[in-house]
């Protein structure tokens, strides 16, 4: 069975070109664009791997990671953040609540995709 | 007290740097060694021939122990060296490079500052880099248009067949991205040229303001005649950023509100009765002592107490008004001495603080500082007020006894003063080993 991977993410574009790049690697994707409700449609959508992005409408995905992280039912999910900042604060920030591995915008799609497998494959690297 | 009755400390100092001991030069000059203390000590005018034969045998110019070098000149000079690592400038005969060659003492202060505010330019900008939301906004617009750009193009430039309808929607996609990033580079370019332009050479607002009190000398006629404060705003507003024009309409207001309250005609009238005292306009007028202080630094040139100096701070202590007097200079940069009654007042809110203070290493210029600190806010119910602290200082002479003299600096690195409890780093001045950090 493919593996499932959830993309919470704001700008459409960038929501078109990274599901291409995984389907086409035979993962199956699903988008979500809103940050209120990340966290009920995360529960639902039960994914191998959560790709976050940190500027969300309604809610920040420090604030979605920190929730999923405190929810055990999640507290073990990889988790790939995705950030135009790629600042050292925002990369502490986002080590602190737990993230699996950090990238900063814009990236090569060939780096995201090593991410996304070493993930999961269960070994979380740092970015 | 008038500049002038400096001479004798002058001299004092000078003798003092070239290790003559008083009676020495007492001889040299013919005058006996008593005398020579009584001038030292302010105590007798002296001009004419004694002061020639002075100048000579001191190996100074006359008018450098009649004028002095400005003493803000000197504590630049001094701020200058001793922020230049490995400056080797010849710090025990700054006061003679000041007297002698005065033109260049002023440049090199000039340039020193200019370097500082431009340092200070640097430092705004960097922050804004870091913490200005508009911008961040836009730079966070611009890296998410490029990362779907970056993506589409590379998935179009690998070599494996695109199905046809993905391909046209990734060309579309880099299209209309693409026009977006041309969009929103130009809007930031727009945004910085007019950002470039309010944070213009004269460094901060607060700085903007600052000039343009010193410009008119602190004193403002056309408010004194009640004219609105808006007005006067408009017309002092010649090239100011957005930010200066709102804290100038404010000081203004400030001003004209104060003026108000204790009329020019009536105060000049009680300071000729009691000086520079202003609880004695807090009991005469019934206002509040830091309002009686801002009167007493906006009088005009040549009012019967004496120039007055004043300086307000915020809680946290950043200076937000500054009025420096010959006798009591304040750094327009950098962290000021903690031991002006201005910050104890912090923490004694509401106590008026009367302090006889002198600036250590420097033979008299003694001031008499008024510190007060009241809230800045009306009261809210339940709310902490939001306290601020004003200090007025007035040229004093001799001490009449009885009181200490608190010793105090400009800043740290310049100060002279020896064991000091508030001491935050070590003076360049002296021996390092006796400062006591």
């Amino acid at each position: 069975m493919s593996k499932h991977v959830l993309l919470i993410e704001d700008e459409p574009n960038i929501i078109e070109a990274i599901s291409f790049i995984l389907s086409r690697e035979g993962l199956s994707v699903e988008t979500h664009s809103d940050g209120t409700t990340a966290n009920d449609k995360l529960r639902g959508a039960n994914p191998d791997l959560l790709i976050l992005d940190v500027m969300l409408p309604g809610k920040s995905g420090y604030d979605i990671l920190r929730e999923l992280r405190a929810d055990p039912l999640t507290a073990e999910l990889p988790v790939l953040m995705l950030t135009a900042r790629g600042q050292t604060r925002d990369r502490e920030m986002a080590e602190r609540e737990g993230v699996s591995a950090f990238m900063s915008k814009p990236f090569a799609n060939s780096e995201m995709l090593d991410m996304v497998r070493s993930l999961l494959n269960g070994a979380p690297k740092e970015a | 007290m008038p500049r002038d009755t400096l001479t004798g400390s002058r001299i004092r100092e000078r003798r003092t740097i070239l290790g003559l001991k008083q009676a020495d030069l007492a001889r040299q000059a013919g005058i006996s060694a008593s005398y020579l203390n009584l001038i030292e000590h302010n105590r007798r005018r002296i001009g004419g021939k004694l002061l020639l034969d002075l100048a000579g045998i001191l190996k100074v110019e006359p008018s450098m122990l009649t004028e002095g070098a400005e003493a803000a000149l000197i504590a630049s000079l001094r701020e200058a060296a001793s922020t230049t690592r490995g400056s080797t400038a010849e710090l025990d005969r700054v006061d003679e490079f000041a007297g002698r060659f005065p033109g260049w003492a002023r440049l090199l202060a000039e340039a020193r500052l200019r370097i500082e505010t431009l340092e200070r330019s640097v430092e705004t900008l960097s922050d804004r880099l870091a913490h200005d939301p508009q911008l961040a906004e836009a730079l966070h617009e611009m890296l998410s248009t490029v990362t779907a750009i970056r993506s589409a193009a590379s998935i179009l430039n690998e070599p494996e067949e695109i199905d046809p309808d993905w391909q046209r929607r990734f060309h579309r996609n880099i299209h209309e991205d693409s026009a977006r990033l041309a969009e929103s580079s130009r809007s930031l370019v727009s945004y910085l040229e007019a950002e470039g332009k309010a944070a213009s050479e004269s460094g901060t607002p607060q700085e903007e303001v600052t000039a343009i009190f010193e410009g008119e000398g602190y004193h403002f006629p056309a408010l004194e005649a009640g004219q609105a404060p808006e007005a006067l705003a408009a017309d002092l507003d010649t090239d100011l950023s957005d930010s200066a024009r709102a804290l100038l309409a404010r000081a203004l207001r400030t001003y004209a509100e104060d003026a108000a309250m204790l009329p020019l005609e009536p105060l000049l009238a009680a300071v000729s009765e009691v000086g520079a005292d202003p609880l004695a306009l807090v009991r005469r007028f019934g206002c509040d002592p830091a309002r009686a202080m801002r009167r007493l630094a906006a009088l005009p040139a040549g009012a019967p107490c004496g120039p007055v100096g004043l300086a307000i701070c915020d809680a946290s202590g950043a200076l937000t008004f500054r009025k420096p007097l010959p006798e009591f200079p304040i750094p327009r940069f950098g962290a000021d001495c903690p031991l002006w009654p201005l910050f104890p007042a912090l923490s004694r809110p509401m106590a008026v603080l009367s302090r006889r203070v002198q600036f250590a290493g420097r033979q008299g210029g003694a001031v008499r500082a008024f510190a007060v600190a009241q809230p800045a806010s009306l009261p809210e119910p339940n709310r902490d007020p939001i306290f601020e602290a004003h200090m007025m200082f007035t040229p004093e002479g001799p001490g009449q006894g009885g009181e200490d003299t608190e010793l105090v600096g400009v800043t740290c690195r310049i100060c002279a003063r020896r064991g000091c409890p508030a001491r935050r780093e070590p003076s360049l001045l002296g021996d390092a080993a006796e400062q006591g950090v």
